[in-house]
């Protein structure tokens, strides 16, 4: 037990020693927290539009300044024909352009229907799709303002639309889970992987292995510091979560940590699992970008719903084990989930973790004989 | 007590169908320090791992400070030291550290490795630079102080593979000075080395080509039954034959 204890104490020491290594590990959430959380948003703020008015009458002003009035888009330009649509856009002045058709008010008297258009610059398509809806929502919304007195009848089906567990559609509740999953992979399998690499390429990992020291004693000793650097992490997260973006934690946190520290399991088997198939530092580092970091932020539903994808990803993405974790933390972050709901997740979660160590601790044996 | 430090009997090691360590037999008598020479790819690292316990052997035996190596790896362990030229000592850590991490995980403790710690401190002569991160120190002292620290648990057997390359000459010669007084104290040695003037300080040398050991006597011997000035020109003579060989084959 002493020899192993002697060993722990040098890992941390290593760790600790390289400062600028420790800064980037433990500031990274925040930098990661910091930029997710205000660059990365699915609402808009601020995006610029011009109005094309060929009616200019009551209505179309009163739209205009509904539009206006909103801290989605801003006013940019009144237009005066067609002709300065497309140059505006390539200069990329404003993202989209209403257009209401001659006599719209009086149409709308008239026949009760007038014809206004929308024309976004779809470059970023999911910026052009998000405007189309707000300024379909705020026309819908004034003209409906309007015919309220009227009683008008009704064709048809109108859906009554709940969103539950999200109302407002925060993108802070979206990314906060997905975010865990990519620190604690990139922290615990990446740097673990590097770690024993780096020992491999040096050489000392000959004279550790010369050493009564058993494998798993230098296994384990290796992957301790990441754990606690990664628990770290957690709390730090979630207290950036909690404190400065506001998002809910409805669950258990003693729950949320259990599966957390099964994910964090996880990512350090498969860290373990890299460095025995690589041989130097880069390798480690270039198989765990691309065989995990990527898979994780791309594949596991974090920025991309799954569901949107092709069935072959699809299926791909039940082999990543973020996903996984990534649906336990939503539920229990956002709609309170337990252990009840959560078994089979779980479950899946502990498979990939034993099958990970079951891998690596059979490929280090290969190697010793 | 046995005398012999290491025994091996047909030893063999294959890679897939390649045997790079091809049924090697010798002794090694306890306290001796034996050189074991060879070319690039002759099977020296392949048998010392072999003889460490790194490597499982594919048949013949092997006993290391009387244990056997199938069986009694853990025991062999503790028995030996090792020094590698790939590594020595861990950068990041101050020269006291990897003193007390390698005295940690060959199971000293407390008093006992403090006191071993300052008594290697000041035989490499380190004593106000106990505190300074290895990366400071200069190649020939980390190479001294690694000796030292495999040298730290008391082990019967040290093995050291080519641990003097690129240390200048004056620091090579003190290293030499260092093997002279372990063995005066009974360490068996067993060093590797691409340097042939220094084969000349071992007791023994052997000299293995192509997985096996062709040539094992005393210097002096060896020079002798080859009519050769230096353990140099035997080298060559029998490791040149092979290459020269080769060339022609090409």
């Amino acid at each position: 037990m002493n020899t192993f204890a002697g060993f722990v104490i040098k890992e941390f020491r290593q760790i600790y020693r390289d400062k600028r290594t420790l800064i980037v590990l433990l500031g990274m959430p925040v930098i990661m927290m910091i930029l997710f959380g205000f660059a990365i948003r699915n609402e808009i703020t601020n995006a610029r539009f011009a109005i094309l008015d060929f009616s200019n009458d009551e209505v179309t002003r009163a739209i205009t300044r509904q539009l206006a009035m909103s801290n989605s888009v801003t006013l940019a330009d009144h237009l005066t024909g067609y002709h300065e649509v497309e140059n505006l856009f390539r200069e990329g002045i404003v993202r989209a352009v209403v257009v209401f058709e001659q006599d719209f008010a009086s149409k709308l008297m008239r026949d009760r229907t007038a014809d206004v258009q929308v024309i976004t610059d779809a470059t970023d398509p999911n910026l052009a799709g998000l405007l189309q809806m707000y300024t379909s929502r705020i026309i819908d919304d004034y003209i409906i303002s309007i015919n309220a007195g009227q009683q008008l009848p009704v064709a048809g089906v109108i859906p009554e639309i709940r969103m539950m567990y999200n109302p407002e559609l925060r993108s802070a509740n979206l990314f906060v889970p997905g975010l865990i999953a990519v620190i604690l992979m990139l922290i615990s399998a990446m740097m673990t992987s590097i770690s024993i690499t780096r020992e491999k390429e040096l050489g000392s990992m000959e004279i550790l292995l010369v050493s009564p020291l058993k494998p798993h004693h230098i296994i384990i000793g290796k992957v301790l510091p990441f754990l606690v650097l990664s628990i770290i992490n957690i709390v730090t997260i979630l207290m950036l979560a909690k404190f400065v973006f506001g998002v809910p934690f409805k669950g258990s946190y003693l729950l949320f940590f259990v599966e957390a520290s099964l994910f964090i399991l996880t990512a350090l088997a498969l860290g373990v699992f890299i460095s025995s198939i690589a041989n130097n530092q880069q390798t480690a580092m270039m198989v765990s970008l691309a065989g995990l970091l990527l898979p994780t932020v791309l594949l596991s539903g974090f920025i991309f719903p799954i569901a949107s994808m092709p069935e072959i990803l699809q299926w791909l993405s039940h082999i990543i084990p973020a996903k996984w974790f990534l649906i336990i933390v939503r539920s229990i972050m956002l709609k309170g989930g337990d252990i009840m709901i959560l078994w089979k997740e779980t479950l899946i979660l502990l498979a990939f973790t034993l099958i990970f160590i079951g891998l690596s601790m059979k490929k280090f044996n290969v190697r010793m004989s | 007590m046995k005398t012999e430090a290491i025994i091996t009997e047909n030893l063999i090691r294959k890679f897939g169908d390649f045997a790079a360590v091809n049924g090697i037999s010798f002794k090694v008598r306890a306290g001796e320090i034996f050189g074991f020479l060879g070319a690039n790819g002759a099977g020296k690292t392949t048998a010392i791992k072999v003889l460490t316990g790194l490597l499982a052997p594919t048949s013949g035996n092997a006993f290391v400070a009387g244990y056997n190596v199938y069986t009694e790896a853990e025991k062999i362990k503790k028995s030996i030291g090792y020094m590698s030229q790939k590594f020595s000592l861990y950068d990041d850590l101050t020269v006291r550290e990897n003193i007390r991490f390698y005295g940690g995980i060959y199971g000293l403790s407390g008093s006992d490795l403090k006191r071993k710690s300052s008594e290697v401190i000041e035989i490499v002569g380190l004593g106000n630079a106990e505190k300074k991160r290895v990366a400071s120190l200069p190649l020939g002292w980390k190479q001294k102080l690694a000796f030292s620290v495999a040298l730290l648990h008391g082990p019967k057997i040290v093995f050291l593979d080519e641990p003097t390359s690129g240390v200048d000459p004056i620091t090579r010669r003190q290293f030499w000075e260092m093997i002279y007084q372990a063995s005066e104290k009974g360490v068996t040695i067993f060093v590797t080395t691409h340097y042939l003037d220094e084969a000349e300080y071992c007791d023994r040398v052997s000299i293995m080509v192509d997985g096996k050991i062709k040539a094992l006597d005393t210097p002096a011997k060896l020079k002798e039954s080859f009519h050769a000035k230096t353990i140099e020109e035997v080298f060559v003579r029998m490791a040149g034959k092979k290459r020269e060989g080769m060339i022609k084959q090409a």
